[in-house]
Order: C-alpha cells, then structure tokens, then sequence
C-alpha cells in the first residue's frame, strides 16, 4: 500500500464527541465505467462514500461525486430516464464531476449532438487532428493558471492523467488550464460545482491531493 | 505538454511476477501487488500485467489480484491475457482495471475491438499486437514493416496479418491504444525496434506503446525519438534494478524528452 505523505488529512471516520453522524459522501451511479476505480481511489485516501442514483439519499449527502467514462449522449440518456439531469444542478452541497462527468455539466457536447445539464456556460468541443497529434489525448499532461480551494499545494505545471477527446474551452469558469492541441479548461468551478477532465482518481499523489481537497470543503 | 510515458510490464503466472527471455526460462520477480505499489512510487506513469498463463481456472485468482492492485495504485493500469469476451472485459474492468489487453481473441475475431469499444469506450481497449520478422523472398513488398508478421499464442504462432495495416484495422475498429511488441528485439536487451515502432505510429493517429528489447536508459531516448513511441514498456530491466525509474526519467528530460517529474 502506497502512504502519501498527506494521508492523514482525511476529514472522515473519526466522529469527535457531539459529531455522531460521519460526513457521507455520495458517488452517483449510472453508466459510468470508472466508479471503480473512483471508490478504490477514495479508499485509499480513508473516505467513506455511498455509491446511489436515490434522489432523497444524494440531497442529504454532505458531497456528491459525478463520474464519467464513456459517450456522452448515452451517459445523458441514463440520466434524464432517472431525472438526475434534473436533479444534480439543483443540488446545493459541493459537487465533483469528472471527465464525461465534467462534461455533462457543461451546456453542450459536440459528441452526437448532445445538450447537456448546463451548469457551466460553456460549450465542449472535439480535438481536430492536427499537427500529428493523436487523439484522444492520452497520457499525462502538465495543469496550470490554478485557481480555487481544490488546485490547493498543487504546483503550477502539476501533471495529471487524462484521456478524452472532447474539451470545454477556457472560460470564466475555468480554476485549471492544460494545453493540446488548444489552451482547453482542466478543472472548472462555478459556485458548489467543481469539475476535473482528468481521472483525479489515477492522477498519482496530485490526483489524490484534489480529491482530498475536494472532500476537505466546508 | 503531454509527456511520454514509462511503463513497467509484469508478467503474471500463477498471482506472481515472472519473466524470461523470449518467453521461456521464467524467474519469480516477486510479488505483483507490492512491485506495481513501489513503481507507482517510484514514477511510473502507468502499469501493465500479463497474465501469461490465463485459464479459466485461474481466472478468479486473477480478479482478486486485480482488486488488490486497484487499491493500492493511484496511476492508470492495463491487464492483459487470455481475454476473450465482453464478459471477461466487464469482470475485470469491475475489479479496477483501467484498460484491459487484447491480443490474439482480437486476431481470432477482430469483430470483438467493435463490441468491446461500443461497450467500455476505446479509451480502456488497448490491442497488443506481437510481431516478428518473416522474410518471404517470393513476395515483393514495399514497405519494410510490411514483412513484420503479426503472432499470437505468445508470440509462437504466425497469422496472415500484417503488422502495418493490422494496426490501421484496430484503430479503424475502436481500440484506444497499441501494444506493439517486436518479437525479434524481445529479451535481446539489444533496443526496440526502432523502425517498425516509427512505422507504426506514423501510420495509426492513436498511442504506440513500444515494447521488447530496452536494455540501456539511451534504447528509451531512441524509442521516443527516432522510434516516435509516445510509451516504453519494459519488464526484466525495472525488475532487477537495471534501471532505475527515476534516474531514467531523470535522464529522459535531461535529453528533451518530456517526462512527468514526481520527485
């Protein structure tokens, strides 16, 4: 087992005296293939979390994770059948979307044609291939311009993991700017919501510090 | 700037580590689970295990091994071998795996990187594609790599398909990444096969992780250079200490090539 040198930091499991009830946070489940991966993550970092699509049990959750691997017009499908499209920009706890996640919260998605939950203002674009430069992007890539409580102890120029072939622009929003192919936004955050393009949850010690930060809001 | 990656391969056999040169002779290198966790540490950028041996009796050993890794790994890992199915793909990807590994299922029936990439996305379906050399002198060919013959079975048995245009075929099919494995070079400790990897990439708009025969921390300065390789993967090397991971990153930056810098 990898220890980080910030492990400790977990704001979970150790209920203090009058602090009966642990904080709960909740992954959404739909379609989305790495909520493993997202649950082994928040293992490793001592959190405790729910995996539920229960409309009453994610609005009483203290923070809400939106994952995401997959095709975005399918992925928003599932989620208007069970009315979280509906739900999730209502919500008024913090919540994290990740990649596809990430893109569902935007306005649009060029991939098929898709309107999304638009709580970001903000349109999502395919890569051209140009320049030889493969797409997907895949691989490590270096973020910067970080901005916000979840970049916090991050470097400047901090390498995460991504692979997607769609982006939102650089926008307002934008607490978090990686370059390929275009300037695009790596991380965005608009009141509660925060949002991340790269797998926070196979990011190494970085992407572990932004899920810590993540869990550590008030 | 996306950087190339370093990625140690860990051959599995029965929950352990092995590996041998050309794939016979194999030696235990420990202990799967607290290797892939000292290489995440050390700066890997991702980890593949292959299970060699794959048999549906050892399937199950396999999965709880996969969930073992998944909780203690924060980068990206591939499991590869004995794969055939969705089914098989599903189960592994519900233990943590990130990718999963096709090879000859995928030769046998190419219409499986379809099924699989309309199921889980191409981002988690990397085609690993063994090749080796075949001179045919009654055949005039044009390109050089076109006499790289894809194999399968470990690299023992020779197919129809041509490495070149086999590695069109499986990004045309939906596979999110290629694991090319020159057999010639593998072992050899001697470098990778540096034109067939630059033909490659060149010809398929998605990653070439390059594989067999780095021997020396320059055989990985040529892969991402003249090979155009955007990963290195390497077994034996990383596991007796060969090279270290970090010296060789740090010896890949020094040289230009862009490297995620942990420490």
């Amino acid at each position: 087992m990898v220890v980080a040198p910030y492990l400790c930091t977990s704001p979970v499991l150790i209920p203090e005296p009058g602090f009966l009830i642990p904080m709960q946070t909740v992954i959404i489940k739909y379609n989305a293939g790495n909520v493993q991966s997202v649950m082994y993550a928040l293992d490793r970092i001592g959190a405790s979390y729910r995996l539920t699509d229960d409309e009453a049990e994610i609005r009483a959750a203290d923070k809400v994770i939106f994952p995401g691997v997959g095709e975005a017009s399918t992925a928003m499908a599932y989620l208007r059948e069970r009315g979280l499209d509906k739900l999730i920009p209502t919500l008024k706890q913090p919540v994290l979307g990740t990649c596809v996640g990430m893109q569902l919260m935007c306005r649009y998605s060029e991939e098929n044609d898709t309107t999304c939950m638009g709580i970001f203002d903000i349109d999502v674009r395919r890569f051209p291939q140009t320049n030889g430069l493969k797409v997907p992007h895949t691989g490590w890539n270096s973020i910067n311009q970080l901005r916000g409580p979840l970049t916090e102890g991050l470097p400047d120029n901090a390498y995460v993991y991504f692979v997607h072939s769609y982006a939102a622009d650089v926008c307002p929003y934008t607490t978090a700017v990686c370059d390929y192919v275009r300037p695009f936004s790596a991380m965005l955050q608009k009141d509660n919501f925060y949002a991340a393009q790269f797998h926070a949850e196979i990011s190494g010690n970085v992407g572990q510090r932004v899920l810590e930060n993540f869990l550590k809001l008030p | 700037m996306l950087t190339k990656r370093i990625i140690p391969c860990l051959d599995i056999k029965d929950g352990r580590t092995v590996k041998g040169t050309n794939f016979v002779n194999l030696r235990d290198a420990g202990d799967p689970v607290e290797l892939g966790a000292i290489y995440a540490q050390q700066g890997a950028d991702e980890l593949v295990f292959l299970d060699i041996t794959a048999t549906v009796d050892e399937r199950k050993t396999l999965i709880e091994l996969v969930r073992k890794v998944a909780h203690a790994v924060n980068i990206p890992f591939t499991v590869g071998g004995g794969i055939s199915s969705v089914a098989d793909v599903s189960a592994l990807l519900n233990a943590g795996a990130d990718k999963v590994s096709i090879n000859s299922s995928a030769v046998r029936n190419p219409g499986l990187i379809d099924q699989l990439a309309l199921e889980f996305g191409s981002q988690c379906i990397v085609v690993a594609i063994d090749t080796r050399w075949v001179s045919r002198d009654n055949i005039s060919l044009n390109e050089m790599s076109s006499q790289h013959v894809v194999h399968t079975h470990g690299g023992r048995k020779p197919t129809e398909l041509r490495t070149l245009e086999w590695a069109k075929e499986v990004e045309n099919r939906g596979a999110g990444e290629i694991l090319l494995t020159s057999m010639d070079t593998d072992g050899t400790k001697a470098g990778f096969a540096l034109e067939l990897t630059s033909a490659v990439s060149g010809a398929a708009n998605i990653p070439v992780i390059a594989s067999g025969g780095a021997g020396s921390m320059d055989d990985f300065v040529d892969v991402f250079t003249t090979g155009k390789a955007d990963a290195g993967l390497a077994a034996s090397i990383f596991h007796f200490k060969e090279i270290d991971i970090p010296d060789l990153k740090h010896y890949l930056a020094s040289k230009g090539i862009s490297m995620r810098l942990t420490d």
